[in-house]
């Protein structure tokens, strides 16, 4: 295995002792295979055990190791080194609070999640002894790929909205509340659009596409956002300009309809 | 000192620890929950399993079939009324489940599919494509979401257990993010902190894996059943130890020599089974232990493949076609992709067998409690005596759910009229813990490196506690990690921060691993036969005569710990021959 020395500038920020933010600079002897996590591993073994950054799996499926590397939003167990040339800068994911050097404060995220209700909500409740919901195939693959977010954050990293305006719900949150919707399974879309079609739901994307550009998952926030704002006009469409339209549920029922056909 | 008061303390918030919450709060809304963890539950490690969860379902498979296969599978070592309790659970959680919303794979009519897996005569795991675990943990945490009774203290390292009257009634634990030490003072403590992979250096395990659980109900007194079975997975990436699923066998994956032999049909588990037609319970469907024993001795016999990453061999999937790849082992796929730059599609990918489960814990009953009243576990930190000697692959996911929720139901039942907690007798404890925490900050003799020590640890496991044991090397082992635990008292803080000191954490995480590295090696230095995973050169057979029995370590502070064993509960099936060579016999 080839070996190659790197260059890496970390952000070292500790609230006890210091008043703003410095850059510190490593030079690590790596294995060209290694990730950016790799290399941090050997700084905190071998060099400057006072660093300090989350990680856990180390196969980009726990989300715990979310930082800016060279300002973009990455997995640092998922960011090659073969990808970057010289000195690589790292940081903390951006429009977090920073608890310490690499390490952030993910409470913001931690309650929007909670508020989606991202779980589900019967269309009919049935007991255990009464076997599964049969779901098809087609029926799954609706919302499967919606349910393959790690919470990484890294779409609220890149998202410009959400950095300009906190109270946004957020990329990975309405794509939850997405999933459950689409799950043939659930019938409590209305009950989460009181978060989701606000201003601070999906009305304050505007659809820049960041969030799918970086997600590690393939998750696509992006295009579920859109879906469920076509699915909010819909819903308005139906309540308000169609006589005798009766809001959402009907929606909801017909969708269905759709899925068992 | 701040003091949390609530009923059930759970620690760790992983598949079991979620279950047993979600348990707890549903079963009596007025119990007051208290889960801690030293992550944010979606990081916790179960999002790792990939293959799929075990459950009797479909209408070709029967409980007996499950029963004998896991009883088999585990060498009999497993108790086999807690084997039965947990057959029987295991399709109800699994539809629970997927109530919950769990995205399992179906079948054309709707119905959930099963694959095939290691050691199962049947068809009966449930799979999430391959990404099962992740999506177990997701919808737990998700639904426990919905429950106000739930009070999570995320990042919240537990440090030491708090008994009284002979009682466990809580915990001392750290605020990470602040540094601030709390006592948690409750009825009952569920104990659901995963296992201790990271004692060993080529692992799958995430870095959490550090036993802390384990070695926290061992230092108050509950004894670890059955510490030397470890299991090591048949195929791991060679250079990141990240697991490549026993799905991919499951689905049809073979291993070869570098002689291009499926070299499994040499070691008890032939013949061939033709490429691409999987047989249950033959050749590359053999158990984990057989399956990475055969590497062991390929290596001996010069047939593995030498590449950049060490001695390997090589699991092909090539046959299986790039569509069924995609739709069955998407993350494998990727996984072999990112890490080594192989296309499973196109090329067959170097592997090696790597540390992967501890068959051993915290002894549990198959109510989930521990002989420490109080004190209940569950998952992988706890050893209820469900895998025996060695476990079948997906039957592990189904555990954290069926015991998790059992514990939640011990621990509902053993709080019942009990008084509160005497919160003066509990503060002795807890200021012992802040003195030991105080002691590492102030200590000015520190000369003993955390790295250092843990290499050397990690280093002795892999060496002496391998896949084949001897005694020379064992013995080698319980001096080695004896003298570590000497020098623990002397390891250096470099950083003495209060906020989020990773420094601290992975020294009290390196306290806990030689913890259970010490109960490890003192097992498998004193079981005098080969079973399951825990496999002896110089004893080679299997001795139902002196160990058809768990072995049970006691911690003794700084001295080595005491050894006992207690009998292993035979109801049905008593101990036989593990035959894997398939139907053409």
């Amino acid at each position: 295995m080839k070996e190659r020395t790197i260059q890496l500038e970390v952000l070292r920020y500790n609230p006890d002792t210091d008043t703003e933010a410095r850059f510190q600079r490593y030079e690590v002897v790596c294995q060209e295979e290694w990730v950016v996590l790799d290399a941090l591993n050997k700084i905190k073994a071998d060099i400057d055990p006072t660093l300090n950054y989350r990680w856990s799996c180390h196969m980009a499926v726990c989300g715990s190791c979310g930082m800016m590397i060279n300002g973009e939003p990455k997995l640092s167990c998922h960011a090659f080194l073969r990808d970057y040339e010289g000195v690589i800068r790292v940081e903390p994911l951006a429009h977090f609070p920073v608890e310490r050097d690499l390490v952030t404060a993910p409470d913001d995220f931690m309650e929007k999640l909670k508020r989606v209700k991202p779980y589900v909500i019967p269309k009919e409740k049935k007991p255990i002894s009464e076997g599964e919901y049969k779901q098809t195939p087609a029926q799954l693959m609706k919302f499967r790929q919606y349910s393959m977010c790690i919470n990484c954050m890294l779409c609220y990293a890149a998202c410009p909205e959400y950095g300009l305006d906190p109270e946004f719900v957020g990329p990975a949150a309405l794509t939850l509340a997405h999933r459950y919707n689409q799950d043939s399974r659930d019938g409590g879309r209305l009950a989460r659009q009181e978060v989701v079609a606000t201003h601070e739901g999906v009305w304050t994307c505007t659809f820049v596409g960041a969030c799918s550009e970086v997600c590690p998952a393939h998750v696509d926030p992006a295009s579920a956002l859109q879906q469920m704002k076509i699915t909010s006009s819909i819903d308005w469409i139906v309540e308000h300009l169609i006589p005798g339209g009766k809001s959402a549920r009907d929606t909801v029922s017909r969708e269905d309809a759709g899925d068992i056909s | 000192m701040e003091t949390i008061s609530t009923d059930v303390v759970i620690i760790g918030a992983g598949g079991a620890g979620l279950r047993a919450a979600i348990a707890l709060a549903e079963t009596d809304p007025r119990v007051r929950v208290a889960l801690i963890s030293k992550v944010y539950p979606m990081r916790s490690h179960t999002c790792a399993a990939e293959g799929g969860a075990a459950g009797v379902i479909k209408p070709d498979d029967s409980f007996d079939m499950h029963f004998d296969d896991t009883v088999g599978g585990g060498d009999w070592l497993s108790d086999q009324d807690c084997v039965e309790y947990f057959i029987h659970e295991a399709p109800k959680e699994l539809l629970q489940l997927e109530h919950w919303g769990c995205p399992w794979n179906r079948e054309a009519d709707g119905s959930v599919a099963v694959r095939p897996f290691g050691g199962m005569k049947k068809k009966r795991t449930w799979f999430a494509a391959d990404k099962s675990g992740f999506h177990i943990l997701h919808t737990l945490f998700q639904t426990s979401l919905q429950f106000p009774t739930i009070a999570r203290y995320d990042e919240y390292y537990a440090l030491d257990l708090l008994v009284d009257e002979g009682r466990c009634q809580g915990v001392t634990a750290l605020e990470m993010r602040s540094g601030e030490l709390r006592q948690f003072h409750a009825k009952a403590v569920i104990i659901a902190g995963g296992g201790a992979g990271r004692m060993f250096p080529f692992s799958t395990n995430g870095a959490i894996k550090t036993g802390d659980g384990m070695a926290m109900a061992y230092r108050a007194g509950a004894p670890l059943k059955d510490m030397e079975f470890v299991q090591y997975h048949p195929t791991g990436l060679p250079n990141t130890g990240s697991l490549l699923t026993e799905a991919c066998r499951g689905e049809g994956g073979i291993l070869v020599n570098k002689n291009g032999r499926r070299y499994l049909a040499d070691y008890g588990m032939g013949p061939e089974t033709p490429v691409g037609q999987p047989q249950l319970k033959t050749m590359e469907l053999g158990p984990r232990d057989r399956v990475s024993q055969a590497y062991w001795h390929e290596l001996q016999k010069g047939n593995t493949v030498t590449t950049q990453w060490g001695e390997c061999v090589l699991l092909d999937m090539r046959h299986l076609g790039e569509k069924k790849i995609n739709e069955r082992l998407p993350l494998v796929r990727e996984l072999a992709d990112a890490y080594l730059g192989v296309d499973i599609v196109k090329e067959a990918v170097p592997i090696r067998p790597v540390v992967h489960y501890m068959m051993g814990g915290i002894s549990t009953n198959t109510a989930a409690a521990t002989p420490l009243p109080g004190l209940f576990a569950a998952g992988e930190c706890a050893c209820v005596s469900l895998n025996g000697a060695n476990r079948l692959g997906s039957n592990s996911l189904v555990e954290l759910l069926v015991f998790g929720r059992r514990a939640a139901l011990s621990a509902i039942e053993h709080v019942q009229g009990l008084p509160a907690p005497n919160a003066a007798a509990l503060k002795v404890g807890a200021d012992a813990t802040a003195k030991r925490i105080g002691e590492l900050f102030s200590r000015s003799d520190g000369t003993e490196s955390m790295s250092g020590l843990r290499k050397e640890m990690q280093e002795t496991m892999e060496k002496n506690v391998g896949i084949y044991r001897t005694e020379e090397g064992l013995q080698e082992g319980v001096n080695k990690i004896h003298e570590l635990r000497q020098r623990y008292r002397r390891v250096k803080l470099t950083d003495k921060s209060s906020v989020f000191n990773t420094d601290l954490f992975q020294a009290l995480e390196l306290g806990s691993m030689l913890d259970c590295a010490e109960a490890v090696t003192v097992g498998a230095l004193a079981r005098k036969e080969s079973r399951g995973a825990h496999q002896r050169l110089d004893y080679v057979e299997r001795d139902d005569k002196n160990f058809l029995r768990h072995t049970m370590v006691y911690h003794q502070g700084l001295d080595v710990p005491r050894v006992d064993y207690l009998d292993v509960v035979i109801t049905k099936s008593p101990p036989g021959v593990r035959d894997y060579s398939g139907d053409h016999k």
